[in-house]
């Protein structure tokens, strides 16, 4: 996973056999080394972390992609050996596939929409204003409820004879407050309530960095007649790169795994025209006791992260000589 | 900042005032609407949604208020995020530690396998979680919840950790091994005091995600005794679907914690993500 790094850092490289190095690492080095119990700390400090951890997210996983070449309904252990065929099935299943399209749909949503409005908005904020840190709060406050609470808010907003989409109706003239149970409109509602949950994420993270980036860049472009958008176009938004790069990835990444908001908004439904991967995994595994298809599904949605984690690191956010989310801040 | 020297200049800002205004208003009203709605009864909702309640009903709050679920299901939270993060903190703390400060072989390998376990998510886990957990007999235990958030909460806090334990300075170390100092008596005695910053930003988001945390608590409680506020929540809204006032004043019940703890904490929140994803 790491990048092949292009920064000089001192404290990482095999030690063992590692050519000289300077400063604060090897100091610290030394101090451990010369200690006669560190073999028995080193095992100390890493047992809890590593049994936790192996024991609870690596065997799981291990054990999903040997359960998804069986068929099993989860109780005793699993003998009926399919081979792929819980993969060829979930690929011709109708639903599943349409999950991975309603997935697709879901990240160019994101991406072309939640994105850029936060990016927008972070520049507007950038800028002297009275007020700012109240907004910056009430912005980012949706971030904090979790995915269920603002799901039942959001079912109630919208519920028929009761809720604001009525309001909204008569102000546009249009049914507002069916949006949930018209299959051409779910996705879109169920996109619109995650934004209004995430967008603040993205706004913060985008406002951080840009609130990094010396003033005197800025003021250079403007001094040498850029206007404003050109500044922003050749200045601010190529030094904004590895942030929108981070902000992209977690995106995609956590659109692959939408699961309580839609549970809970919609069940997936109607007619499975807001379902997404986690959702039928979860059908499949809990409630009709398909085990070992439900994992091959689970299976698709780990390899699908993976690949494209691999990917963007390989290709994308290479290019950032600053860290990224999955290097680790090597360069400090 | 908007003297009237500056025409344009106030323009621009008031223009700015009403966006931000705008969005702020996308944000506020579903929710304002949600604490209004718990004043009001259900015929006040559907011939007055946004206006304010009349009269005034406070009865959904306060039957809320006095009957005991909604308080079990805060205190079944708070049990869970409590020790969820002292585990997280605890366990990634030690090995963030040794990833900082000890040169070994295989390291990167093991920094690797943690950093991968980023994107590791309980959906594509949760299935042999729960073979698992039901095996070791912790279904219906809140230690069925707690350690496999704690395992899943391990990346994000060790990978923080360590870039801040990398930042102190090697003489410190000398000099505590100068003064008797074993890596146990460094790690408790100099190095986690002067990691509080950062011991809080990971402790604030490990509860934020196990306060949120909604898969697993779904599959491991069946017995309503354990359940948390999101499964409290969504029980809720089946069990009064009809009563949507009823319904509201349990969702605005149930923000007040998560709001009140970023109102307190916002500051290490903001700092923890936009640090996280910086690097």
């Amino acid at each position: 996973m790491t990048r092949p790094s292009t920064v000089p850092d001192a404290g990482r490289g095999d030690a063992v056999a590692g050519p000289p190095e300077s400063g604060s690492a090897t100091a610290s080095r030394r101090a451990s080394r010369s200690r006669p119990g560190r073999r028995r700390a080193l095992a100390v400090f890493l047992t809890p972390a590593l049994t936790l951890f192996l024991l609870l997210v690596v065997a799981p996983i291990a054990v999903a992609s040997y359960a998804s070449l069986y068929k099993w309904n989860g109780f005793g252990l699993p003998q009926n050996h399919v081979g792929l065929d819980n993969y060829t099935r979930a690929f011709a299943d109708q639903v599943f596939r349409g999950d991975l399209w309603r997935g697709f749909v879901l990240i160019v949503l994101s991406l072309a929409v939640q994105l850029p409005a936060a990016l927008g908005l972070a520049m507007l904020l950038n800028q002297p204003l009275k007020g700012r840190s109240l907004y910056r709060l009430v912005f980012f406050a949706p971030y904090v409820l979790s995915e269920v609470t603002t799901a039942v808010l959001f079912t109630l907003v919208f519920s028929p004879n009761r809720g604001l989409g009525d309001v909204i109706s008569r102000w546009l003239g249009a049914e507002a407050g069916a949006v949930f149970a018209d299959p051409d409109t779910v996705l879109y509602a169920v996109f619109l309530v995650v934004s209004w949950k995430y967008f603040g994420l993205y706004l913060i993270l985008f406002l951080a960095a840009r609130q990094g980036i010396p003033k005197e860049l800025h003021e250079a472009a403007v001094t040498d007649g850029a206007d404003a958008w050109k500044a922003f176009r050749h200045v601010t938004l190529p030094l904004l790169g590895p942030t929108i790069r981070i902000a992209v990835f977690l995106s995609v990444i956590g659109t692959i795994q939408l699961f309580d908001m839609v549970w809970v908004l919609t069940g997936g439904g109607p007619i499975h025209a807001s379902e997404t991967m986690a959702v039928t995994m979860f059908q499949y595994g809990f409630r009709r006791f398909e085990v070992g298809y439900a994992s091959a599904i689970s299976i698709v949605m780990f390899v699908l992260s993976l690949a494209f984690a691999l990917v963007y690191q390989r290709f994308v956010l290479r290019r950032d000589t600053e860290g990224a989310l999955t290097v680790q801040g090597d360069q400090r | 900042m908007t003297s009237p020297a500056h025409p344009a200049r106030r323009a621009r800002s008031l223009v700015l005032h009403l966006i931000c205004i705008a969005v702020g208003a996308l944000i506020v009203v579903p929710v304002w609407f949600g604490v209004i709605g718990g004043f009001k009864d259900n015929g006040q909702l559907s011939t007055n949604p946004l206006g304010l309640p009349d009269p005034w009903v406070p009865g959904n709050y306060t039957d809320i208020v006095t009957s005991g679920v909604f308080w079990r299901n805060l205190g079944n939270s708070l049990l869970i995020a409590v020790s969820t993060t002292v585990i997280v903190v605890g366990a990634g703390a030690m090995a963030a530690f040794v990833f900082a400060r000890f040169a070994f072989r295989g390291r990167e390998l093991l920094v690797t396998l943690f950093a991968v376990g980023l994107m590791f998510p309980f959906a594509v886990a949760i299935l042999p979680l729960f073979v698992l957990l039901r095996g070791m007999g912790l279904l219906d235990n809140p230690l069925g919840v707690i350690l496999p958030q704690a395992a899943f909460g391990l990346p994000i806090t060790i990978i923080i950790l360590r870039q801040f334990f990398r930042t102190i300075p090697g003489e410190v170390e000398e000099a505590a091994t100068l003064d008797g100092c074993g890596p146990f008596g460094f790690f408790w005695r100099v190095l986690l005091p002067m990691a509080r910053p950062a011991l809080a930003t990971v402790s604030v988001l490990a509860i934020v995600a196990s306060w949120n945390n909604f898969m697993l608590p779904l599959v491991v409680f069946t017995d309503q005794g354990w359940w948390t506020l999101p499964l409290g929540v969504q029980a809720f809204q089946g069990q009064y679907s009809d009563d949507t006032a009823r319904v509201l004043a349990y969702v605005v019940l149930s923000m007040v914690p998560a709001l009140g703890f970023y109102a307190v904490a916002e500051r290490q929140l903001i700092g923890g993500l936009a640090g996280s994803v910086k690097g």
